[in-house]
């Protein structure tokens, strides 16, 4: 009950906080890009390698782009209270429904790669933290410290020329095998061998990072005095580490966690692009390349929503790890 | 909120520990049923080519967007009237029969019997008057190619003939599937072509029928078992994969992940490691329909430039052997010509009166009063190249190079393709740059735009960039547009190159070889002048 009425709390606030900070995202998104140099028509002008003066008048007024900006901020600003995210005439589609092709992928991708990096991360971090300053921590330390340095996309690259082109494990992009009569499990299994590298290649850095921070957590809270009285209770090493000592030291790894959250959606585009994975980084990159404004528009608004959840998600965590904590 | 409170002691709960594990566990399952549903179930895996491209068209149908991606797609459903050998020769498709009148001013074209469009409706001569109208109004370049065509008739179902004000002797060469898409009039008639439907669901008479296209990640088409050029085609399925990384292509053709891919699918770098793979080959043939040229356009009213002696310095400084060579690892042929070698029927092979000589380039920029003030620049100036290829930037840096070791400091510019094409063409606020154009199937349709004087129009990308303008090369374009005789016409294109070749508005460099890459199981891959950009209907594997 008390979960319930502090969710239902935490959820109100954040809507609060969260309207008026969304709709001033989306106006202050829509100026700068206009002071991005060159337009949507300029971009299917420069791929075409071909184009006349009639062309470019047809492209512009088929984007709207002969509106003044006034008129087109208004009017997206009309479509968005009408619940839509507009259209776009360079896919000839509503955007709303291009993103929600993208969102699963982004999400399944976003989530194992999350969970992926909490996992690992704080395993190898207690680990180091039970053997700190031996050579268990010392080799451990030098395996975090080359995930922590070496990029993403090349971890990803070498992955895929060891289990996809010498091992032939594992597929070497792409979401899913193409026209394969599936049954259910082999589906997922296939889904999930499509997943492996890029939610490696994803938290290789986070884990690193999670590592590192559940190791220090757990070593400062070691030297508490609660950690010396429940030894002198007779508590087993194990338990203690794992229920009083991580438990603890969980708090700041789930902080900077959940402000990771943002950060991987945002740094999954390397990896999308590695891997060839059909997800809202890419369409945001392609947007952007192409011009194509309504849509990074959507991108950005979908991806502050998934951010302003994940933030409530990490709050209500927190409460739980630690009940002293509050929402205020 | 505080993390500082952590650090005091609170005895912590054992079952909330275990429900903790629990909560992960369910969290976990539930994950890995949300990736099932998402799965793809389809046909069984017989027979299907997989085709790679690094970025996904905008549209299925090149009708109003004529990007290299959609080329790449549309005529696997959407087909055309005629397909075309290496050289350019017509070859039947929709068309069975053609003429063209002695004076240039009739077409006629006899059109297949018994074809059907995908969705069951007889193809018929009304379709193709429509879509020869259409595209003479969206195209972006229908408006060029179909300028002479005043009116379409259709006596016979069967029959399409077309009437000219004046000859267009390229005309001919324009009705390849990507080209000219023939689309069905019952579905386009009444809509705007741009947002219908058709574009992102096809309807044609190709091949391949369209089955799906997952945003981002792939296109597949499925056989249609009803196509007139039974038995053709011998694949069940065409998928079309999106890999924009270009070292995982390399890498999916290395596993097998794709069976292959065109206008050189990997990167340059590459091709040697995969070229000594027993599984892949090389083919050069199918690029003949469209020769790219790489280019360095001088702004001729930019203050250095417009100086002739200026630009035969650069001209000068710069080995077309190591662009070659080391830009483009081989994989191009070198060219002084405003007229592609690609154009076999019209390139003039002389070398250019002005050839690799440092020294002589230095004297250049002597006489033309840029002598070399503290130390060794003459004057800075600014370079921009189009982002569009990896070796555009190898270039740019390439003549930085060349060009200080006479004096001239160049700053080179990134910037994406937008930027790029307003900063070109719009804006007009460059020095010089380094770009590509592409000559299409004829002088007329892809070179005229750069060189005549009348196409130096702002905010058209492809125009006349360098402002050049010189009344005997517009007389002679004017003339090769409408000359019916094919020597006169050659004549006229010979002397246009020359004069381009001493004026040197921009120095045409090289023309890039596109190389098709593709598995050894799949053959009969590249059998037209488009290659890979044909409808695919002989495609096999075995």
């Amino acid at each position: 009950m008390r979960l319930l009425s502090r969710t239902g709390r935490s959820l109100r606030r954040t809507l609060i906080q969260a309207v008026p900070t969304v709709i001033g995202i989306v106006i202050l998104n829509f100026l700068l890009l206009q002071l991005v140099p060159g337009d949507a028509a300029d971009v299917i002008a420069g791929e075409s390698g071909s184009a006349t003066v009639e062309s470019m008048a047809a492209l512009r007024k088929q984007f709207g782009l002969d509106q003044p900006v006034l008129v087109q901020l208004l009017s997206y600003l009309n479509h968005l209270a009408h619940f839509s995210l507009g259209f776009s005439p360079r896919y000839n589609m509503p955007v709303g429904e291009l993103i929600m092709a993208r969102l699963p992928y982004t999400l399944m991708l976003m989530a194992c790669a999350f969970t992926l990096s909490l996992v690992v991360g704080i395993a190898c971090g207690a680990l180091m933290a039970a053997f700190a300053r031996r050579w268990p921590d010392r080799a451990m330390s030098l395996v975090v410290l080359v995930l922590y340095s070496a990029p993403g996309f090349w971890v990803g690259l070498m992955m895929i020329v060891l289990f996809s082109v010498h091992l032939g494990w594992l597929p070497s992009g792409g979401a899913i095998t193409i026209g394969a009569n599936l049954g259910f499990w082999d589906a997922v299994g296939d889904q999930l061998a499509h997943l492996v590298l890029p939610s490696f290649s994803l938290a290789c850095f986070f884990i690193a990072v999670y590592a590192r921070l559940t190791r220090s957590a757990m070593l400062e809270v070691e030297r508490q005095d609660f950690v010396r009285t429940a030894q002198a209770k007779g508590l087993t090493p194990f338990t203690i580490q794992i229920r009083h000592v991580l438990r603890n030291a969980l708090i700041p790894v789930t902080t900077v966690a959940g402000l990771h959250l943002g950060n991987m959606l945002g740094g999954a585009i390397v990896v999308e692009t590695v891997f060839g994975w059909p997800g809202m980084g890419r369409l945001a990159l392609d947007a952007v390349m192409a011009r194509d404004f309504s849509v990074l528009l959507g991108v950005l608004l979908l991806s502050s929503f998934v951010v302003i959840f994940a933030n409530v998600l990490i709050d209500l965590l927190h409460a739980w790890l630690d009940p002293r904590i509050e929402a205020e | 909120m505080t993390i500082e409170v952590r650090a005091q002691a609170r005895q912590p709960g054992r079952s909330r520990t275990q429900t903790g594990l629990k909560t992960t566990l369910a969290a976990l399952a539930l994950c890995a049923t949300a990736l099932s549903t998402t799965a793809f179930s389809g046909t069984a895996r017989a027979e299907t080519a997989t085709m790679v491209m690094a970025t996904e068209p905008p549209t299925l149908v090149s009708l109003t967007n004529v990007a290299t991606t959609a080329l790449g797609v549309s005529a696997k459903v959407t087909e055309g009237l005629l397909e075309y050998d290496e050289n350019l020769n017509p070859k039947p498709q929709l068309a069975i029969a053609w003429e063209v009148s002695p004076d240039g001013l009739t077409y006629t074209f006899k059109l297949r019997d018994g074809v059907r469009w995908h969705d069951g409706k007889p193809f018929t001569a009304d379709d193709v008057a429509y879509s020869l109208n259409l595209l003479k109004k969206v195209h972006p370049r229908g408006r060029t190619t179909f300028a002479n065509v005043t009116s379409i008739d259709t006596p016979d179902p069967q029959t399409v003939v077309l009437h000219l004000s004046k000859p267009a002797p390229y005309l001919l060469k324009a009705f390849a599937a990507a080209e000219t898409p023939i689309i069905a009039k019952h579905i386009y008639e009444n809509t705007d072509p741009a947002s219908n439907p058709n574009g992102n669901a096809p309807i044609g008479t190709g091949p391949f029928k369209f089955k799906e296209w997952s945003r981002g990640n792939y296109i597949a088409y499925e056989r249609n078992d009803d196509y007139w050029g039974k038995p053709d085609p011998k694949i069940d399925q065409l998928v079309v994969k999106f890999i924009p990384d270009a070292a995982a292509r390399s890498i999916a053709f290395e596993s097998g992940g794709v069976d292959f891919g065109y206008r050189t699918p990997v990167a340059l770098s590459d091709l040697e490691r995969l070229k000594k793979l027993p599984n892949l080959k090389f083919e050069t043939k199918g690029a003949a329909y469209s020769s790219n040229v790489t280019r360095l356009e001088f702004n001729l009213d930019n203050p250095y430039f417009k100086d002739h002696k200026v630009r035969e310095a650069v001209a000068r400084a710069l080995d077309r052997k190591v662009i070659v060579n080391t830009i483009h690892y081989g994989a191009a042929i070198p060219t002084s010509s405003p007229i592609a070698p690609g154009l076999k029927a019209f390139h003039d092979p002389a070398p250019s009166p002005y050839t690799y000589d440092i020294k002589a380039a230095n004297k250049l920029l002597d006489e033309a009063g840029y002598a070399p003030k503290e130390g060794k620049t003459r004057f800075h100036v600014t370079l921009d190249y189009n982002p569009i290829t990896t070796e555009g930037r190898r270039l740019a840096e390439y003549i930085r190079a060349s060009l200080s070791r006479i004096g001239i400091a160049v700053d080179l510019r990134a910037q994406d393709i937008s930027a790029f094409v307003k900063r070109i063409y719009t804006d007009r606020d460059f020095d010089f740059t380094v770009n590509g154009a592409s000559n299409l199937f004829d002088p007329t349709v892809g070179v005229q735009r750069l060189y005549w004087s009348k196409s130096f129009v702002k905010g058209v990308p492809f125009s006349n960039s360098t402002h050049y303008s010189n009344p005997e090369v517009d007389q002679l374009l004017e003339q090769a547009a409408v000359e019916n005789d094919p020597v006169k016409r050659k004549e006229q294109f010979r002397k246009f190159q020359e004069i381009v070749g001493r004026d040197i508005p921009d120095l045409n460099l090289v023309q890039p070889v596109f190389l098709t890459v593709h598995n050894t199981k799949v053959h009969d891959l590249v059998t037209t002048a488009d290659g890979v950009e044909g409808n695919l209907a002989h495609v096999e594997i075995k």
